[in-house]
């Protein structure tokens, strides 16, 4: 994947369960940070986009604290792999496996995203 | 009338000063005050307090913050406390005191503890109105007041440690000041001629007048009695409007002698080394008023606990853990006037045949003398000016150092001086005289505890946690045990930089590096480069880049381009995240100071958005419970008002809480809201490693309570004291005087300095206080630093802050301003009107409060991963 310009029209898509979701213009995720999308049931995604240009999506929700703040959490990179800190009590959950990686028992959902 | 004596046994404590309050806590400790009646006698109208601070009352504490009684403890154990009530008369056959008020009690101990008064050599009118003693909380109070109303030039008598105590006093009440010392230098007991010399030139350097090698021979005194002058014993005649004794001290025995004990040639009441005076084994004498077994009289404040620790042991009668006194350590470091001045050992070379060497520099003021015995073993020294080598020296003292005796008084960097390290020390040497700790102990916590920092190590062996002269040892011996034991210490601030925050700091600001993907890339650790960076430093350099924005080229506005990226989640909404993913809203009131209009525009704003409203301790309005969507309507609406945002969702400037000061208080004498909304508004937005709180008192009641914030100021009849790295919350400290009788300019030239050095230097999320504990050498580096400007950067610090607050902007005035950041206030980028349903609210006490059973909603922890 590569960085697309600002001025782009590419869209950010979420796979559902057989279909491809449209949540936004691709300009609206700025590197390093999230924003939250809300799904057509109710559920909560927090989409990522990274320096290099790849999006990541995982549930929305703080399995801590019950907030759904993920997407407001700093991102980074730990051992080479992806990571959000919760903006909450700064659990780190790893946005390609939806591991917690301070806590082995904790894991959130991910979800698969692409810019078309 | 007498008190009767029950089948309880008595003890009679006459005097309650330090030593007395440290014998009542022997007792108390002892479980004495359990089984005896404790009676104490005490002439002052006020109970014990800290004796040795006598002079910090003119740098802003007040009688209470000298007080070292605290009256629960006197409660508690039952202490029968008379204050203003002295003992007269002893009656040893009845074994009965009489106190001045006519009471009078039996006794089964009597332990004498009456201290010492001043030496007032007998000169004509050495009673006249305009002279003082320099010894009690009254004495003080009287000069000042005299001071104030009727002086001009003050003159003391007594060149020793109190004196120049007293003639700075005198100075800083705005008088003229003469030192009078009768021996040929300035304090004859602790430094011979070479240290008096160094001493005598940095003392008149400030502006103080020394008259040595002359006595007083007569006081001059007007027609209406007062003190006009004073006659020398060189014939000459030196005007002056008041005179302070502060000859010395002599035991005070009176009572003593009165009652037929045994007291020294040159006075003392004898005792034996259990305390217990050698005339009556049911009486003891402690402190500055004892003869001790030695043959010595002790006028310093340790030897006194100690001997009132001996006669609580003693009384106690407990076989198994009696004490002995037989004489003290006299070493001293003090600071006076903001010199180092210590002695130790045999500073005097009073053992025959030794040997001295000595450096010394009149230009710089420093004077440093080592005492050597024939066969070279460290006798003892003195060091003025500069006593850093004070606590290796000291633990030195009575072995042969293991360099050449030169290269331990010559300065560093100077030709062949080597620094001796605290590794050349033996384990068995005492590095903490307060605590008792030896080197062995401090090598055990960092090999066998596992201590890695100083703090830790402090915390392990209690080292370094009395009077803190040996941290510095203490730094050098943790630094050298790590690396002997092979520990490598990571002092990186994170995985991604091996860098402390300090050299990053000086990284962007010398090479004007303003992104942090540059910084990474470039200075990052190998495998951290190129990637995404982490939730420790990119904050951290958010900051760094923000305090230097305007010197690097950088945007100030947080939530420009990368920068949004890297900030805490708190900056980049600009509003403090709760719980339940709502946010919380603090508009700046500078100072606390707020008119009817804006706190009716704060009401109607958090009526109308149905906010939770409470007062902060900081003197500010928060409102909770707004959706992340409704801030820029909020702040919409405060910003039409007037308001700021108040930084409280950032590692900046909070608050600077103030009294109503001078206007309107009958105390105070300055205009205390006045400066502390100039300060607030000056430092307002400035980013730093931690959050920064402060305040400004009117007067020395300290209302605004400014001795617990990271800088605080105290308003004085004279101008401004400033005092640094004070701290409330888990781990409260009282800040330190940094510096006093500051006018407006002074006052702000030397916060802006001590505020950018901070910036410039502390670790990540280290509030001032920590700080301060921390660098080698702490206040007094900072001091050194900020005052007297010794790294030459003073002039950079003033810039670096002239720049900071010429470009402040509100950075909520530029977001509700900015179309494309707004965009960002949204709880759903797709749905930009639907509000977060997690976050609800259930009415309390009229206000609101998070739906908490709202998280639990589906809060567990999924198995594996759902849809990928």
């Amino acid at each position: 994947m590569t960085l697309a310009p600002e001025t782009t029209d590419l869209k950010v898509q979420l796979r559902l369960a057989e279909e491809w979701f449209t949540v936004c213009d691709l300009s609206r995720l700025l590197p390093g940070r999230g924003v939250a999308a809300l799904l057509p049931d109710g559920r909560q995604v927090a989409l990522f986009r990274d320096r290099d240009g790849r999006l990541y999506g995982i549930d929305n929700r703080d399995p801590f604290g019950g907030a759904a703040v993920l997407s407001r959490g700093l991102t980074g990179t730990h051992q080479g792999r992806p990571f959000v800190a919760s903006p909450l009590l700064k659990q780190r959950f790893d946005l390609e496996t939806g591991q917690c990686l301070d806590d082995e028992s904790v894991r959130v959902a991910t979800y698969q995203v692409r810019s078309t | 009338m007498t008190a009767t004596l029950g089948a309880t046994p008595t003890i009679v404590l006459v005097g309650h000063g330090m030593v007395g309050q440290r014998f009542l806590e022997a007792l108390a400790e002892r479980g004495l005050t359990a089984t005896h009646r404790v009676v104490v006698l005490c002439e002052e109208p006020r109970p014990a307090y800290d004796r040795v601070a006598l002079t910090s009352y003119f740098s802003g504490k007040t009688p209470e913050d000298l007080s070292m009684t605290d009256m629960e403890f006197i409660a508690t154990h039952g202490i029968e406390l008379y204050v203003g009530d002295p003992a007269e008369t002893i009656d040893r056959e009845a074994k009965k005191v009489t106190a001045r008020s006519g009471q009078v009690f039996e006794y089964d101990a009597l332990v004498l503890a009456t201290g010492s008064y001043p030496f007032v050599p007998p000169v004509p009118n050495k009673d006249a109105e305009g002279c003082f003693v320099y010894r009690t909380i009254e004495d003080l109070l009287a000069i000042e007041a005299y001071a104030k109303s009727k002086a001009t030039v003050g003159a003391v008598v007594g060149g020793g440690l109190l004196g120049l105590e007293a003639a700075g006093a005198l100075k800083g009440l705005g008088l003229t000041s003469h030192i009078v010392e009768f021996a040929p230098r300035l304090m004859p007991v602790q430094v011979d001629e070479g240290g008096g010399a160094a001493l005598l030139r940095t003392i008149e350097e400030m502006g103080l007048s020394v008259h040595t090698g002359v006595g007083t021979q007569e006081i001059v005194v007007g027609s209406d009695g007062a003190v006009t002058g004073m006659k020398l014993s060189d014939g000459s005649e030196l005007a002056t409007d008041m005179v302070v004794f502060s000859a010395g001290v002599r035991p005070r025995d009176q009572l003593a002698r009165d009652c037929g004990l045994t007291v020294g040639e040159r006075g003392g009441i004898a005792v034996d080394e259990q305390c217990r005076t050698v005339s009556d084994p049911h009486v003891f004498a402690i402190g500055e008023c004892a003869l001790a077994a030695d043959g010595r009289v002790y006028g310093l404040v340790a030897p006194g606990y100690e001997q009132a620790a001996t006669a609580a042991a003693t009384i106690a009668a407990d076989e198994a853990d009696q004490l002995t006194f037989t004489g003290a350590d006299l070493s001293t470091k003090l600071k006076l006037l903001g010199v180092d001045v210590a002695s130790f050992g045999d500073a005097h070379g009073a053992t025959e045949d030794c040997l001295d060497v000595v450096y010394s520099d009149s230009r710089a003021g420093l004077y440093k003398k080592l005492v050597i015995g024939r066969d070279g073993t460290l006798l003892g020294g003195i060091l003025v000016g500069d006593a850093d080598a004070y606590g290796t020296l000291r633990a030195l003292t009575g072995s042969v150092p293991p360099i050449s005796p030169e290269s331990l008084v010559l300065p560093a960097g100077a030709g062949s001086g080597a620094q001796l390290g605290p590794s050349a020390l033996p384990d068995e040497a005492i590095i903490c005289s307060c605590h008792n700790v030896s080197k062995g102990t401090i090598r055990g916590a960092v090999t066998d505890h596992r201590c890695t920092t100083v703090p830790e190590v402090k915390k392990c062996t209690k080292a370094g946690t009395g009077c803190g002269s040996c941290v510095k040892v203490l730094g050098q011996l943790v630094t050298a045990e790590l690396e002997a034991s092979g520990v490598e210490v990571d002092k990186g601030l994170c995985g991604c930089f091996g860098q402390t925050r300090e050299e990053l700091y000086e990284i962007v600001l010398a090479l004007r590096i303003n992104t942090y993907q540059d910084l990474l890339d470039r200075y990052g650790r190998e495998e951290a480069r190129g990637g995404g960076g982490c939730e420790v430093c990119k904050p951290a350099v958010a900051s760094i880049i923000a305090s230097l924005a305007p010197t690097i080229g950088a945007s100030g506005y947080v939530l420009d381009g990368e920068q949004a990226a890297l900030q805490d989640s708190n900056d980049h909404f600009l509003a403090n995240l709760q719980k339940n993913g709502s946010y919380s809203v603090v508009p700046r009131i500078p100072g606390g100071e707020i008119t009817p209009e804006g706190l009716i525009v704060i009401g109607e704003i958090a009526r109308d958005f149905g906010l939770y409203t409470k007062i902060t301790g900081g003197q500010r309005i928060d409102m909770f419970g707004a959706r992340v969507e409704q801030l820029p309507l909020i702040w919409t609406r405060l910003v039409d008002a007037g308001f700021e945002s108040g930084h409280a969702y950032g590692k900046a400037l909070r608050t600077v809480k103030s009294c109503v000061g001078q206007t309107w208080c009958r105390y105070g004498v300055q205009d205390s809201v006045r400066m502390a909304i100039d300060l607030e508004l000056r430092y307002r937005g400035l980013r730093s490693p931690h959050k920064l709180k402060s305040a400004v008192s009117g007067c020395a009641r300290e209302c605004a309570e400014a001795q617990s914030k990271d800088f605080g100021v105290i308003a004085t009849s004279n101008g401004w004291n400033l005092y640094v790295g004070g701290n409330g919350g888990a781990t409260p400290r009282h800040a330190d005087l940094l510096a006093q009788d500051l006018t407006d300019a002074e006052l702000v030239r030397l916060i802006d300095r001590f505020l950018m050095f901070y910036i410039r230097t502390a670790d990540r999320l280290e509030r001032t206080s920590t700080w301060l504990e921390r660098i080698p050498g702490g206040l007094d580096h900072v001091r050194d630093v900020v005052v007297e400007d010794s790294l030459g950067i003073c002039e950079e610090l003033e810039s670096l802050m002239a720049d900071h607050v010429a470009h402040y902007a509100d950075e909520w005035a530029t977001t509700i301003n900015d179309p494309e950041k707004l965009a960002r206030f949204v709880s759903f980028v797709n749905a930009p009107d639907t509000p977060d349903p997690v976050v609800g609210f259930v009415p309390e006490r009229d206000q609101i409060k998070p739906d908490l059973p709202l998280l639990t909603i589906g809060h567990r922890p999924l198995e594996g991963s759902a849809q990928r």
